[in-house]
């Protein structure tokens, strides 16, 4: 047997010992390598008769084993490449069969349950993470023994990428644990702990790490007749299961509701698991994998898990690591950052950055802001701490971190300035010449702005090579996204340390173009103006709102302008109306500004109304008196024809940005658009949208729109020409 | 074709469909056996003459399984060669096994028939037969499945009915319920029913409330507003009306169809046939309808039956004397008024399901015979009879005084 991924020993029981140790990589995955040499090794345990029993546990300290390689899905390497629906099948029934193969040992389910047969005792020994495929394994193991860290995930987060757990996950959980514990772990994709895991039947040994092979080899070499639950007589699922069954019933009601709630009809992989669940529940086990194999292979033959795990796996992880870093630039080594202004931008970057295990000083004018941003970081630790997140050490420690000051000698041995105060020019260049005369003459001078050119603040910097634009998000301790403005004349070590920077505090950056608005205030203002323009047209405010949502919006647009305001809203239209003077086209919902924010003073949120109501005592509800001044029409439109409007108020825009260069390649495109704004994640992103569709379907219906709205919709050149030459924009669609 | 004749109609009073009801002790089985008795006694029936027996039975599990319909046959001792057939509708049931039966003789297949219906909620619950629709996800999904009190509260909201509405329209139903009672308009067809001994154990339908009004029915808390909220279906049901900003949660216990048990029969034949038999026509069938509509609200069905019933006799909205809507919950009502511009005077006009209780299987054909005994009672002729049901349906008959 080769071992390039797989070592066996057999000791003096009998008992194989299988370590999973991938060679040359970090991290233990199920790869073509590890199928071959398992599904070998399974044959072997079930034909050899000197071998009594196996253990399986892992070689490497990164984890027992962290699930399917997704590069190999995302390819199209185990779904995709087949053709028809069979051959597709039969290839991701392999795990499945094989699986099972190691808990019957080959012998036929009747068999086992009759008693006639047996099959050898399998146990895992859990040293680390085990996800997707990886507990997949493990819970086709009859016992199941792992190590007791409470930092061990184990779970099946297939779901986060658009697929399903198609190693037998849908049908083994629910058995162990129930329908409902099941649904939850499976459909949210989120992992738990061993101590849950336990409870839950997941796993039914905790360990130290130390002795989980020997706890596992002692439970084989008692149990030489093994079968798990469901190949017993009598088996029963923990808490009912069936059509019938009062509670199991009630179960499935309730989560096809909430799921469709949660998913808004845009996630079919969360269906099928229910499917998986409910279906698998009411016929037996080997009927029940081949229903799951043919519900993750439906997954893999639609484009959705395709783009999500491009955009959201790969293109993620890879910006993360700094995909776009300068490489010839030495890592930088960042250990103490300025953080200019402790205003809300300041206060949340102060949070982040000590959060990243950086050292931050957080200076403001007067004393009292800058101690009210670091106020701000202790009212996030509190609550983590009240909710158990965090420790109260670790909390104390980050806190420590944040010095608040107002002298700028505190600067003088920081490794990076993020500058966020008020967005003036004049105040900008005031803290820039103040910084540069303190720190250090090689320090990047990174500043958060979100609507000044990055070129023109960097005319204020003696070392313009050494500045660029970074665009946090509000709030900055849960909004992922970075937008990198390098400006005419940021240099590659600007540009490298930023990168390196965002990578500490663990978000995701694109890199855009130093244009007004960079890449996402260049999209969102006239996706927003659409739900205004409709609202104006008389629309029922209501079908905006819930179109968008069923779109797969996080929040509906009218919502979100009572957010950020209407009157910025209207102060942003004012502004790039100044700016570019002849050359403005009206957005078509000044006079609703004009109405809401002169007339009316409903400015949002803050302001206790906006396009909603915010109730003291209750849940915020639309406005009803906009009618007044727009009346509703007497036709309304239909959903999907609000929904298209919502979509592509995004989506040209968006493609704009690529077509002018703003947004360098696609991936940029997506990741800033799901992160940055909320994009339907559902579709890996504007780009991944346009190019599943055809960039040919994508024009024809832009210019359709045009046609019936306005030219706002009109497919940018650069798309027709795609659409042409029949190009994609992602090389491998 | 033939023309269908309702010779008789008979029902049992409603019990209360819990463990303390009027009926709890009594089988479905019997419920059914009785009404069947009650048709052939009063008619001095050879039964060797009935064809066939259709009943509904919304949840035909258990002790209501296995063809329940014949089962009853048999132990009314009715004649061997009656055959028995179970006809599930949902809640339409009764007045679908009505028309079937009528279907029978106006086609030729048989001379003589009975439709019918039993329910014995209190011992056979409501869903005990579980049912693909909500449970398996692929069809919840794709449908949009939510439950009838969802559906009901989303008409309000939809088409406008405030709490006030439904509370007060419920107020009536037990007032006119209560008054034709204290009026003898049910006399008629009554038959009480007798327990093992054949003393009478219920005489009079159980959960009418004369006194209620909007107080009383103002304090009771919405039933739907939890499962609603918490259990992700006012968002499956915005989904679908997404024009719909938000449910408002007005049905309760006290607006709602009560939960009972009970049982109809219709008795149907041939003009020839009956005279045969000495059996005095008492209305004859003038159309029939069912129709599918949109399943998520669910309850509108009865509109586009009752225009489907119209359509088929040739007749308008203004030819139809009296209306007949299976008061499942307020709101159904209430649209359906709105939508085919209705008085309330001339529909439910003796109250309804919300003041005497819905027996799932039982009530077309109760409200059927209700229709048959109002029309005579008042001297009006035609009346058109119809019900809301499950996944969105609706079954309408039209009848014609003789």
């Amino acid at each position: 047997m080769s071992d390039q991924a797989l070592t066996v020993e057999i000791d003096a029981d009998g008992i194989a010992l299988a370590t999973i140790d991938l060679k040359g990589q970090s991290m233990n995955v199920w790869n073509e390598a590890l199928l071959k040499e398992f599904a070998a090794f399974v044959d072997r345990l079930c034909e050899d008769d000197a071998i009594k029993g196996a253990v399986i546990t892992s070689g490497k300290a990164s984890g027992f084993l962290a699930g399917a390689d997704l590069r190999m899905l995302g390819s199209g390497g185990v779904g995709g490449g087949a053709s028809t629906p069979k051959e597709t099948f039969d290839r991701l029934f392999n795990l499945n069969a094989m699986l099972r193969k190691l808990e019957t040992s080959g012998k036929p389910a009747k068999k086992l349950i009759s008693g006639e047969a047996s099959a050898k005792p399998v146990a895992a020994a859990v040293n680390g993470l085990a996800l997707g495929g990886g507990l997949e394994l493990v819970l086709a193991c009859h016992y199941r023994v792992c190590a007791d860290d409470p930092k061990i995930q184990l779970g099946v987060p297939e779901v986060k990428v658009g697929l399903l757990p198609g190693g037998g996950g849908t049908q083994r959980l629910p058995r162990l644990a129930g329908l409902q514990n099941a649904a939850l772990i499976a459909t949210q994709g989120n992992p738990i702990d061993p101590a849950t895991a336990k409870g839950f039947g997941v796993i039914q040994e905790i360990a130290p790490a130390g002795e989980i092979v020997t706890k596992a080899k002692a439970w084989v070499k008692a149990n030489p007749k093994a079968a798990q639950p469901w190949d017993r007589q009598g088996f029963k699922y923990p808490g009912g299961s069936g059509p019938t069954h009062p509670a199991a019933l009630q179960f499935h009601m309730a989560s096809n509701a909430m799921a469709q709630r949660e998913t808004q009809h845009n996630y079919p992989a969360v269906q099928y698991i229910l499917s998986c669940i409910y279906e698998g529940s009411v016929v037996p086990f080997d009927t029940a994998i081949r229903i799951e194999s043919k519900y993750f292979g439906k997954l893999l033959m639609s484009p959705q898990a395709r783009n999500m795990i491009r955009t959201l796996f790969i293109n993620k992880q890879a910006a993360e690591k700094g995909e776009q870093r300068p490489k010839s630039v030495e890592k930088s080594k960042i250990k103490k950052v300025g953080v200019l202004g402790a205003g809300m931008m300041g206060a949340g970057i102060a949070y982040v950055t000590a959060k990243g295990g950086m050292d931050v000083v957080l200076l403001d004018r007067d004393l009292k802001y800058a101690e009210k941003g670091k106020a701000y970081s202790a009212g996030i630790v509190g609550k983590g701490v009240a909710r158990g997140k965090v420790s109260k050490e670790k909390g104390d420690e980050l806190l420590a971190r944040i010095k608040p000051t107002t002298d700028y000698n505190d600067l003088k041995d920081v490794d990076m300035i993020i500058e966020a105060v008020f967005e003036d020019p004049d105040i900008k260049a005031d803290v820039i010449r103040k910084t540069e005369a303190v720190i250090g003459d090689k320090i990047i001078f990174a500043s958060n702005t979100s609507t000044l050119p990055i070129s023109g603040l960097a005319k204020n910097s003696e070392r313009p090579e050494q500045f660029i634009g970074v665009h946090f998000f509000s709030p900055v301790d849960k909004m992922p996204l970075v937008e990198i403005i390098p400006g005419d004349k940021s240099g590659d070590r600007a540009l490298a340390a930023a990168l390196d920077y965002v990578g500490m505090i663990k978000k995701t950056p694109i890199v855009v173009k130093d244009t007004r608005g960079f890449y996402t205030n260049r999209v969102v203002p006239p996706y927003l103006n659409e739900a205004m323009l409709m609202v104006k047209e008389g629309v029922s405010p209501a079908l905006i709102e819930n179109a968008a949502k069923m779109l797969g919006m996080p929040v509906g647009p009218l919502a979100l302008v009572d957010e950020t305001s209407l009157e910025l809203g209207k102060r942003v239209m004012e502004s790039t109306k100044k700016e570019l003077g002849k050359d403005y086209k009206p957005s078509g919902v000044e006079d609703l500004f004009n109405v809401m924010v002169d007339k009316l003073g409903r400015l949002g949120r803050k302001s206790g109304g906006g396009f909603y109501d915010y109730p003291a005592d209750g849940k915020k509800s639309l406005w009803k008196g906009v009618s007044d001044y727009f009346p509703l029409a007497k036709n309304q439109p239909s959903a999907d024809e609000v929904k298209e409007r919502i979509l592509y108020a995004q989506l040209i825009p968006a493609a704009q940005c690529f077509a002018d260069g703003i947004v360098s390649d696609p991936q940029s495109a997506d990741l800033g658009a799901i992160f940055g704004w909320g994009f339907a994640p559902w579709t890996g992103g504007p780009m991944s949208y346009i190019d599943t569709i055809g960039i040919d379907a994508f024009v024809r219906k832009a210019e359709s729109l045009a046609q019936k709205y306005g030219a706002r919709f009109n497919p940018p050149q650069k798309f027709r020409d795609m659409a042409e030459r029949k190009e994609t924009l992602y090389k491998a669609a | 074709m033939t023309d269908a004749y309702v010779f008789d109609a008979v029902r049992t009073p409603r019990g209360k469909g819990k463990s303390d009801g009027g009926l709890h002790e009594i089988t479905p089985v019997q419920l059914a056996t009785q009404v069947l008795e009650a048709i052939r006694d009063r008619n001095a029936l050879d039964t060797s003459k009935v064809d066939d027996v259709a009943m509904g039975v919304v949840s035909p599990v258990g002790e209501q399984g296995a063809v329940i319909t014949r089962t009853a046959v048999l132990n009314a001792g009715y004649a061997e060669t009656t055959a028995g057939i179970q006809v599930n509708r949902f809640c339409a049931s009764g007045l679908e096994a009505v028309n079937i039966a009528a279907a029978k003789v106006k086609a030729g297949e048989a001379d003589l028939t009975i439709g019918g219906g039993v329910e014995s909620m209190s011992r056979v619950p409501m869903g005990s037969d579980g049912g693909a629709w909500p449970v398996d996800p692929a069809v919840a999904f794709r449908t949009y499945f939510v439950p009838q009190g969802i559906s009901a509260d989303l008409i309000a909201t939809k088409y406008g009915f405030s709490r006030d509405d439904v509370d007060a329209y419920s107020v009536e139903s037990h007032k006119r319920a209560a008054r034709s009672w204290k009026e003898g308009r049910f006399k008629k067809s009554i038959v009480p029913v007798k327990d093992v001994m054949g003393a009478e154990i219920l005489a009079k339908d159980e959960t009418i409330r004369p006194d209620t009004d909007m107080q009383a029915l103002g304090a009771l808390a919405p039933s739907f507003a939890m499962l609603g909220e918490n259990f992700g279906f006012n968002s499956v049901a915005l989904q679908k009306y997404p024009e719909v900003e938000k449910i408002n949660h007005v049905h309760h216990a006290g607006n709602s169809s009560g939960i009972v048990d009970g049982a109809a029969a219709v008795l149907i034949g041939s003009k020839e046939t009956g005279a045969k038999l000495g059996l005095k026509p008492r209305v004859r069938i003038v159309s029939m309808a069912s129709v599918g509509a949109e399943p998520t609200i669910m309850l509108t069905g009865p509109e586009f039956a009752a225009q489907k019933a119209l359509k088929r006799a040739g007749m308008t909205k203004d030819d139809i004397d009296l209306w007949e809507l299976n008061e499942a919950f307020a709101s159904v009502v209430l649209r359906f008024m709105q939508a085919l511009d209705i008085d309330h005077s001339e529909i439910n006009v003796n109250g309804g399901a919300i003041a005497m209780g819905h027996p799932l299987g039982a009530t077309g054909a109760m409200v059927f015979g209700t229709m048959v005994d109002e029309l005579e009672r008042s001297g009006k002729s035609t009346a058109l009879i119809t019900l809301c049901i499950g996944a969105g349906m609706g079954t309408a008959t039209i009848i014609e005084r003789v």
